[in-house]
């Protein structure tokens, strides 16, 4: 755990990516394979089975603090990370050891077959053992999320320098559904098949935001223009009789999409298919809510399969015939899916994503204007002769969004924040008037500058009125335009309304208290996009 | 509230039987004041009083102002109350003060920290009835590593640097924290250069005897190739300005107390956190306040509703300062 441990610390010390990727660069080159296997597994979202409650935890390392668990529970949002406020109130461990990460994954794994008693005489043997830095670690592999400002792109970057590899061939290798208990790392990353997993996806290419003006990209006739659809992106696998769905996030989908086996009826064997995942009413896409009551289920009742039917909105590409075509310029690619699309039927739950015809910049805009009758967010600018890149690279794919909908609301409640912004204020309610009285109806915590969160931050210590645990009640005072991409009913809200990525997109300093929106705006709003 | 010994007023901590304020942030005619730091310390009293280790760097940050002295430990009657000031190790000339009024003693602490630092007047324990305390780190988790092992990484992160050709620049507040960590690090390992804001504390401090190593002052004209390997410390908002710069290759650290959070350690995007505070830490606190054998605690400056309702656990009778009295701004984050 040591050299992981060093490994953690060199990449936490540093802002810069080349010098994490050499440490990371380092460790794959002299860690064991078990251990890069781990590593491997870790940076790329993937982590041992949960083997104790957070619950548990909490009152075990309470207890070995001497501490109640209250004052454990009141550090913890101003840590920002449950991990590391358990390994700083833990006093200095009684022993040393130096066991390989695999050993406490392995651990961990074990634990699993123990009762409480048993488990919990382990956690507390092996925090007994580790340095802080090590228990930090040790606790975030039972707490998850392994975030340690290590991308999944900056790992496979090293792993690649130190295999002397291609990086886009390793992150094909690096996707699907492997996990080391699976795999070995001489089959995921050096054996000659690492390919023949019928499940893998290949790594998703994505577009930047447009800044500018579309004149800057040229002659319009080198662009093909696509609705910007407010679904989930998915890529549909169809080789050797399966069929697999992916989500960006590389989440496999299979199961909470059902519809999608009725493919294979219709389509040709050894194809992989990108595009957006929508609810769809029988003519364009339900709002993205409809959708959002689809993504949290594993098992989808029938009720629901019937209201809220998905379609995959296709528009690219990537394999035919078992083969990788992602070289090929994109308008051969969109070619071939249409001929591949070219029979299904107008019931299948899948349609090609009509490319949107436009002579000029100017016409194109036009269209852009009318995206949200559409039920779109804007449009994807792609240019014909690229290939299917991974990853994010600027240059050939653009996606050129409405600008959002704002409303002037008025600052109530202020939380701090967690990781990097935890002791500032960076979580805030925001309200609109209804007569004198201002009312709830959302949360925004990004949009500010740095220097801004810290102006905040010194005027909420300063006039907090009243304190619910971590939630401060702060005197009405800013406004803020909040920017977001939609707006829909939700009776599961005060002010009846719920919007989607609010964002502070604005501190109106020029604006005083009492020229914020009110409900009856925001139910025009709703009234007109919702 | 007026017939207690000291009570919480709009404009600080007031003494009724002796009619001053201590560390008071409204202008008030008679201000005792414990430390220099500018949000204990600020301008537009009448009259002050404080240690005669502590005047020089009032004078220097508050310009002219009418200032009267006593030693450490010194007793000085004011109108109904005994007043003294006892060292609170929190920096060069920092004081707790005491006040006794018929018999009943209540001790403001201002800032403290009860672990020697090599510099500052160790803190003392005064006993008493009431005990103001600060609390800025009142949670569990802040707990520091003793000195000499902060000093070691201090000068081994140094040395690497120097040995690599970069410029190590060090972010730590003007008066204090400047001089503790001149005190901790090695001057063999290669020059020091100061900020101007570091540079003008040092020579007062230097002044009244402090000793601290030889610096040089980082001037408009010094070209930073005459110091290679050179250790610079400045204030935390010259770090990533056009004044570090001029240094080329560098590598850049905080030192405070807040670095024992990863989140704050990151948020300031150095390359290094060094976790030294001014302040005491969580074991600290609750040594200073059982020392004082004290009955009555207030909480101030910190996670103050925390750290009372703890205290109350512990049998104390605990109580939150009002927070309008209470300012955290920015400075004091800075320099904690």
């Amino acid at each position: 755990m040591k050299d992981f441990a060093a490994l953690f610390t060199t990449i936490d010390q540093t802002t810069k990516t080349t010098a994490k990727t050499a440490a990371l660069a380092d460790f794959f080159t002299s860690a064991s394979d078990d251990d890069k296997l781990w590593t491997i597994a870790l940076f790329s979202g993937r982590r041992p089975k949960r083997a104790v409650t957070t619950t548990q935890l909490r009152e075990w390392a309470a207890e070995v603090g001497g501490i109640p668990l209250w004052l454990l529970e009141e550090s913890y949002p101003i840590v920002g990370d449950l991990a590391e406020t358990i390994a700083l109130i833990l006093p200095p461990p009684r022993r040393e050891s130096d066991l390989p990460l695999t050993h406490w994954i392995t651990e961990l794994k074990a634990l699993t077959a123990l009762d409480v008693d048993a488990r919990k005489h382990r956690i507390l043997d092996a925090w007994d053992q580790l340095d802080a830095t090590e228990r930090f670690l040790f606790n975030k592999l039972i707490t998850g999320g392994f975030r340690i400002g290590v991308s999944q792109k900056l790992m496979t970057r090293a792993l690649a320098k130190a295999t002397r590899q291609e990086e886009a061939s390793l992150a094909h290798r690096l996707m699907g559904g492997w996990t080391p208990d699976t795999t070995t790392y001489h089959a995921l990353i050096e054996a000659e098949d690492a390919a023949a997993d019928d499940s893998r996806p290949y790594p998703f290419y994505l577009a930047y935001q447009l800044e500018d003006d579309p004149d800057a990209l040229g002659a319009p006739d080198h662009w093909q223009a696509e609705w910007k659809w407010d679904g989930i992106r998915g890529q549909v696998i169809l080789r050797n009789g399966t069929h697999h769905v992916w989500s960006r996030g590389e989440e496999l989908m299979t199961d909470r999409f059902p519809e999608f086996a009725r493919l294979r009826d219709f389509l040709p064997d050894g194809i992989v298919l990108d595009g957006e995942i929508v609810a769809w009413d029988g003519t364009q896409p339900f709002p993205f809510n409809t959708l959002q009551a689809r993504i949290g289920r594993k098992t989808v009742p029938k009720k629901l399969l019937a209201e809220a039917p998905v379609i995959l909105l296709a528009y690219d590409l990537l394999e035919q015939d078992g083969e990788d075509l992602r070289d090929l310029p994109l308008r051969d690619r969109r070619a071939r899916l249409d001929t591949v699309l070219g029979s299904v039927p107008e019931d299948a739950p899948i349609r090609p994503a009509p490319p949107l015809a436009f002579d000029t910049w100017d016409a194109l805009a036009d269209i852009r204007a009318s995206a949200r009758d559409a039920r779109a967010e804007g449009l994807m600018l792609k240019r014909l002769d690229s290939p299917y890149l991974s990853g994010r690279k600027k240059g050939d794919w653009w996606k050129w969004k409405l600008d959002p909908l704002t409303v002037d609301a008025v600052m109530i409640y202020a939380q701090q924040g967690h990781g990097r912004r935890a002791n500032l204020f960076t979580d805030f309610t925001f309200a609109v008037w209804n007569g004198n009285d201002l009312v709830p109806f959302t949360k925004a915590y990004s949009g500010l500058t740095d220097e801004e969160f810290r102006k905040i931050t010194a005027w909420v210590r300063k006039n907090t009125q009243q304190r619910f645990g971590p939630v401060r009640q702060v005197t009405p005072h800013h406004v803020f335009e909040i920017a977001f991409e939609g707006i829909h009913a939700s009776p599961r809200h005060k002010s009846g309304i719920a919007l989607r990525f609010p964002r502070m997109s604005r501190w109106r300093h020029d604006k005083p208290l009492q020229e914020a929106n009110t409900l009856d705006d925001l139910k025009e709003l709703l009234e007109t996009y919702g | 509230m007026s017939d207690q010994v000291l009570s919480f007023t709009d404009r600080g901590i007031y003494c009724a039987a002796g009619d001053f304020y201590i560390d008071p942030w409204r202008p008030v005619d008679r201000a005792l004041i414990t430390h220099g730091h500018a949000d204990h310390a600020r301008s537009g009293h009448k009259r002050y009083l404080c240690t005669e280790a502590c005047a020089p760097v009032m004078r220097h940050r508050l310009g002219d102002i009418s200032v009267e002295t006593v030693k450490f430990g010194e007793t000085r009657k004011i109108g109904d109350a005994l007043v003294s000031f006892h060292p609170a190790g929190h920096l060069p000339g920092s004081a707790q003060i005491r006040v006794e009024v018929a018999g009943e003693v209540w001790v403001a602490s201002g800032d403290y920290k009860v672990v020697p630092d090599g510099i500052s007047e160790p803190f003392e324990p005064v006993k008493c009835h009431s005990f103001i305390t600060e609390c800025t780190f009142g949670l569990p988790v802040f707990k520091w590593d003793d000195q000499a092992h902060v000093a070691h990484d201090l000068n081994a992160w140094w040395a690497a640097n120097a040995g690599e050709g970069k410029a190590t620049i060090l972010g730590a507040y003007s008066l204090g924290k400047a001089q503790r960590l001149l005190s901790m690090v090695d001057p063999d390992i290669g020059p020091i250069l100061t900020h101007g804001a570091v540079e003008n504390t040092n020579a007062v401090l230097r002044a009244q005897g402090y000793h601290l190593p030889d610096t040089v002052h980082v001037t408009p004209d010094l070209n930073p190739k005459d110091h290679p390997g050179a250790l610079i410390i400045a204030p935390p908002s010259a770090l990533g300005s056009n004044w570090s710069r001029r240094f080329g290759a560098s590598s850049t650290a905080f030192a405070s107390g807040w670095m024992r959070l990863r989140g704050v350690r990151r948020r300031r995007a150095a390359d290094r956190g060094f976790v030294i505070s001014d302040h005491a830490d969580w074991p600290g606190l609750m040594t200073a306040i059982k020392e004082t054998g004290a009955e009555n605690i207030y909480a101030t400056h910190g996670y103050t509703d925390i750290f009372a309702r703890w205290l109350k656990t512990q049998g104390y009778n605990a109580q939150v300062v009002p927070t309008e009295f209470g300012g955290e701004d920015d400075e004091a984050e800075e320099a904690a």
